[in-house]
């Protein structure tokens, strides 16, 4: 089958792998992956060390940011190791935090046993992915950006359809209730979700890991870097394509049911394209086809539109500018002072560098 | 039956306007392989610098051609200065760039002349233009001044010798530079081409839309769908692409309401048109991957 | 182990002696509030969707600046502090637990949006923090049962749709209704109460379409609805969309009794760019004075807003009625915290909140007075009716509330 279509947006990314860090080769989880999650596990228990730095709102905010990771790091899955461009993962995103809201609001003992609604909002969004990625399978490059595109904006919408307001609560939302610790653990209700956000963090980080280091991971960066070429070797390019699809969608998916419980309360509002752009920023920020790069990322997304206010308010402040450099403006330009500085994202900088150290 | 002609033509109006941008679109990527996210944003900045003249006293078309000129300017200089040093960065890098000026030209241009939305004026009569009652003078002048500059863009990449270099440019670069031609260069041209265009679009959409900082935040995702309905790669197939995605558009509501009407029960509405129109357009694309008039391009492996 | 014990026993005496010391000047602070500052936590969209609201934020910003220049509340200044949400309600949550939580405000001022505010209901009600006068105009903010720390401000829309509807009924003859709806949360609100008002007239609503803030124009609905031969039409659309139905539906020669949200009052912001030739005829409902408005330019208080606009927002659009908007809204804020005294302890602040009696806000309409109680969390409860004529609006019939209808 000769490739019809530009395929130019596949290489690209293929190169940016290249030179990216790669851990699929890697034979085991490096030790520092282990410190990191070490140290997040000790992390609450520092409050009685330092109260005012470890605070449940900054906490909170962490929780924010394993969330984002967590769907970042689906959308690197897709994107970054198998080469489909996504720009409409806030719909996953926006099912599986509805398929949890509508779960826990709808079903009367659900509250208690939240935790179901993971693996509910999984299976969900894997079909829905899967589903997804059989039309994508005929698009490529910018065209599948436009039908992802579509998807993101297409899924808001049907949240207010008329026949499913019932589930939906329309424009109105859902409002739910925070999940409290279990076993009476003397524990608040951000530390309880801190870990149980951590949890799943790691849980899927290691799965992520495990499919990417076998067979299948190398498979679908096959396809990845040269379609044909995986092709004639024998790999099923379009099932490896639409079940990444569907992997990739339901890590994103679980995401939105984790930010259902923690922000309690879902509306077609929270959903809104801004949240797709802002996970494939948090993607490229990150580094595409690196693990490590989707956790960056996560924190990034967060991180940076909080830092972009705050150094707003400093231009504003404190510089004296005679003008009104406005927080979306400094994110703007602190994007593209990124990609000048780190073109490959945070994590193929940080490889660079530590390549160039070591000479 | 009245109603239906008055969807249509309102699509074509419509149409003509994503038509505009989807012509912007096509230019940055012919020249370049890029879909510019920014494009949209860019036209609403020149379209401010028209209004912006209007303001100090300049009449309609002086302001436009001045807007042109300098949009021009500033889409050579935006390629120059911003994404020259990233030519070999990857794709989705760039992207992140074009949402990084995305942001910038909304946020600068809303603490300049704030986000209340303004008043554009129309430069068409309002007496002698248009049909009576179906499609109004503007929404005409809309169409026409499409036309125009898509002709303009033909003449210009068929009959001269720059449009030629810029085509060569953009189908082999490695050829291109051997023959003489200044590929940089061109992509640069390319570019301000684009911001030129996309200051036409601007202009125009504006009368409709009034003009506000997000004024084509939706219209940027109809052109983009035209344009890759029609085909990405050619101007002509963009802009009818354009104006099919209008009439699409205005008909699923349409066929909707007859549902509705004849049957009592409601299927599909204004809510979901946006919706259906994308599902149809993906449909056809994955029935014809390079868009209805778009080049089949076919890779060496 | 020892050292994190040390250091909660030692948290626990500096809380003591600081309660103790605040008793014995006969001063009551919470969070936020010391002899000298009270800090007002306060979220916005200066991004995002919803940013031409963004100046909002900043007139209340100018508005506190103003305030501190004149020596602050009983010689405390007021520090206030205004994070920008996006118009997105989890990043809303995020904002205002920072407020909170880390920044410790005395309160959380209005707070702009309907899904926004959802989005921290619970959480300020839980908290206990007061989270005063919320810019939206849904019905939910005045339930002082279930969420006794919440309040609104302005007219909720269930009330104004609801007395244009009993407008309707009494004013045109076999009336037959066109409306045309935001698809959203606000425009539910709108129709909900437009629902009500009609009652067992429901049926003279001929057609009800929507459109989405994403959609460029709204030409094709107001096809629909000029071909359903409506003779009423109810504009439920913010400025932009408003003004482009204005058009179209005199582009279309449609002439009915046409009925604008109040979101959409604004001369400048809709009218006007809708052309004044479109626009004649169109009833709104109003409470607040339109800076266009020439009848209000000898009105003194105009004038003192007019003064303050050139001292604090030098170069601001002087005819965007959301400036007329914050510096009402900051008044009362500010004549809360003067009733406050030097109890500036939240439940104290929100007793005040609930106590206002008649209290004139400057720029209301003359006849709307500001009155709530502990069981009316309504601060603002009434609108006027008046119609478009040459370049502005003019008032006609009683002051109207939803008592009266």
């Amino acid at each position: 089958m000769a490739t019809t279509e530009t395929a130019a947006a596949a290489d690209a990314v293929a190169r940016q792998a290249a030179t990216a860090e790669p851990p699929a080769r890697a034979a085991a989880v490096k030790p520092w992956v282990w410190a990191v999650v070490a140290v997040a596990f000790v992390l609450p228990l520092l409050k009685f060390v330092i109260p005012g730095v470890i605070s449940d709102y900054r906490l909170f905010v962490i929780s924010t940011m394993m969330i984002a990771a967590i769907a970042v790091l689906g959308l690197n899955l897709l994107t970054g190791f198998n080469g489909q461009i996504s720009l409409g993962h806030g719909a996953f995103y926006a099912v599986g935090a509805y398929t949890a809201a509508v779960m826990l609001d709808k079903i009367s003992w659900m509250p208690d046993y939240y935790f179901l609604t993971i693996p509910a909002a999984a299976v969900m969004c894997f079909v829905v992915g899967y589903l997804f990625g059989l039309p994508a399978l005929r698009l490529e490059g910018h065209y599948l950006a436009l039908a992802t595109f579509a998807l993101a904006l297409a899924v808001p919408q049907l949240l207010k359809y008329k026949w499913l307001e019932g589930l939906t609560g329309g424009v109105q939302g859902v409002v739910l209730l925070k999940p409290s610790p279990p076993f009476g653990l003397p524990l608040s209700e951000d530390q309880w979700l801190y870990y149980y956000i951590l949890v799943i963090m790691v849980a899927l980080y290691f799965i992520a890991f495990n499919i990417l280091r076998g067979r299948n991971g190398r498979a679908m960066m096959a396809i990845r870097d040269h379609q044909m070429a995986a092709d004639t070797m024998g790999i099923d390019t379009a099932q490896y394509k639409t079940v990444t699809f569907g992997i990739s969608a339901a890590y994103t998916g679980i995401a939105g049911a984790l930010s259902a419980s923690a922000i309690a309360y879902v509306a077609p509002d929270s959903f809104g394209f801004f949240l797709s752009i802002s996970l494939l920023i948090g993607l490229v920020v990150g580094g595409v086809a690196s693990l490590a790069g989707s956790i960056i990322g996560g924190v990034f997304t967060v991180l940076v539109q909080n830092s972009a206010q705050a150094l707003s308010k400093f231009v504003k402040n404190d510089l004296g500018l005679p003008f009104d450099l406005s927080a979306y403006a400094v994110y703007g330009i602190l994007l593209l002072i990124l990609m000048y500085v780190m073109p490959l994202g945070i994590a193929g900088g940080i490889v660079m560098a530590w390549r160039r150290l070591r000479g | 039956m009245e109603q239906l002609m008055q969807q249509v033509v309102s699509g074509l109006a419509n149409g003509a306007i994503y038509a505009c941008v989807a012509l912007a679109l096509v230019m940055i990527f012919v020249s370049t392989d890029h879909i510019n996210f920014a494009q949209g944003e860019m036209a609403m900045f020149s379209t401010y610098i028209a209004w912006q003249l209007m303001q100090w006293g300049a009449g309609f078309w002086p302001a436009f051609f001045i807007a042109i000129a300098v949009s021009f300017v500033g889409g050579l200089t935006i390629e120059r200065v911003i994404l020259r040093p990233l030519h070999t960065a990857p794709v989705l890098s760039i992207v992140v760039v074009f949402i990084g000026l995305l942001a910038i030209c909304n946020s600068i241009a809303g603490s300049v002349w704030s986000y209340l939305i303004k008043e554009f004026p129309s430069p068409f009569p309002k007496d002698t233009f248009g049909l009576a009652g179906l499609i109004g003078p503007h929404q005409f002048g809309v169409v026409l001044v499409t036309i125009v500059v898509l002709s303009l863009l033909f003449v210009f990449f068929r009959f001269t010798p720059l449009g030629l270099a810029m085509r060569a440019a953009a189908q082999n670069p490695v050829s291109a530079r051997l023959a003489g031609v200044r590929v940089d260069w061109m992509l640069a041209l390319g570019w301000g081409l684009a911001a030129a265009v996309g200051a036409v679009a601007g202009t125009m959409v504006a009368h409709i839309v009034y003009l506000d900082p997000n004024m084509m935040g939706g219209i940027l995702l109809y052109a983009f769908a035209g344009a890759l309905l029609g085909g990405i790669s050619n101007p002509g197939g963009a802009v009818l692409g354009g104006f099919m995605v209008g009439v699409l558009e205005n008909l699923v509501a349409f066929i909707g309401n007859a549902i509705e009407k004849s049957f009592g029960v409601y299927i599909i509405g204004n809510g979901e048109k946006l919706t259906v129109a994308l599902i149809i357009v993906i449909t056809v694309l994955t029935v014809k991957p390079s868009g209805l008039f778009g080049r089949v391009v076919v890779k060496r492996v | 182990m020892a050292t994190s014990r040390r250091g909660f026993v030692g948290g626990m005496s500096a809380a003591v002696v600081f309660s103790g010391g605040a008793a014995f000047a006969q001063k009551k602070y919470d969070d936020g509030a010391t002899d000298t500052e009270i800090k007002i936590g306060h979220t916005n969209p200066y991004s995002g969707p919803a940013s031409a609201y963004g100046v909002i934020g900043k007139g209340i910003e100018a508005y506190w600046k103003m305030v501190n220049d004149k020596g602050g509340i009983n010689g405390r200044k007021v520090k206030f502090v205004s994070l920008d949400d996006g118009y997105s309600p989890p990043k809303t949550v995020e904002m205002v637990r920072q407020l909170v939580e880390q920044e410790k405000v005395l309160c959380v001022f209005n707070t702009l949006g309907t899904p926004t505010n959802t989005a921290i209901h619970r959480y300020m009600n839980q908290r206990k923090v007061p989270h005063l006068f919320v810019a939206t105009g849904a019905s939910k903010w005045g339930k002082p049962k279930e969420f006794p720390w919440t309040m609104g401000f302005q007219p909720d829309y269930h009330t104004e749709a609801a007395i244009y509807a009993k407008h309707i009924l009494a004013n045109v003859k076999d009336p037959k209704i066109a409306v045309l709806m935001q698809n959203d949360d606000y425009g539910k609100d709108y129709w909900e109460g437009f629902k009500d008002g009609l009652g067992k007239d429901i049926n003279k609503v001929v057609r009800h379409v929507t459109y989405e803030v994403t959609d460029p124009t709204v030409d094709s609905q107001v096809i629909q609805l000029k071909d359903s031969g409506a003779n009423v039409f109810f504009n439920i659309a913010i400025p932009k969309f408003a003004a482009q139905a204005i058009r179209k539906a005199a582009d279309l020669n449609w002439k009915p009794v046409h009925y604008l949200n109040n979101v959409s009052s604004s001369v400048a912001s809709t009218l006007k760019p809708a052309g004044y030739d479109n626009s004649q005829g169109i009833i709104t409902g109003l409470w607040l004075m339109d800076p266009t408005d020439k009848q209000w330019n000898d009105h003194p208080e105009m004038k003192t807003w007019r003064e303050w606009m050139a001292k604090y927002m030098p170069g601001a659009n002087t005819e965007d009625g959301n400036y007329i908007y914050a510096y009402a809204v900051s008044t009362l804020m500010l004549e809360t915290l003067k009733k406050a005294g030097d109890t500036l302890t939240r439940e104290n602040l929100m007793k005040q909140a609930a106590s206002h009696q008649k209290l004139r806000v400057p720029l209301v309409l003359p006849g709307i007075t500001v009155s709530t109680s502990p069981t009316d969390f309504y601060p603002v409860q009434a609108i006027r009716l008046a119609r478009f004529k040459g370049e502005t609006w003019e008032l006609f019939g009683d002051v109207l509330s939803a008592e009266s209808t």
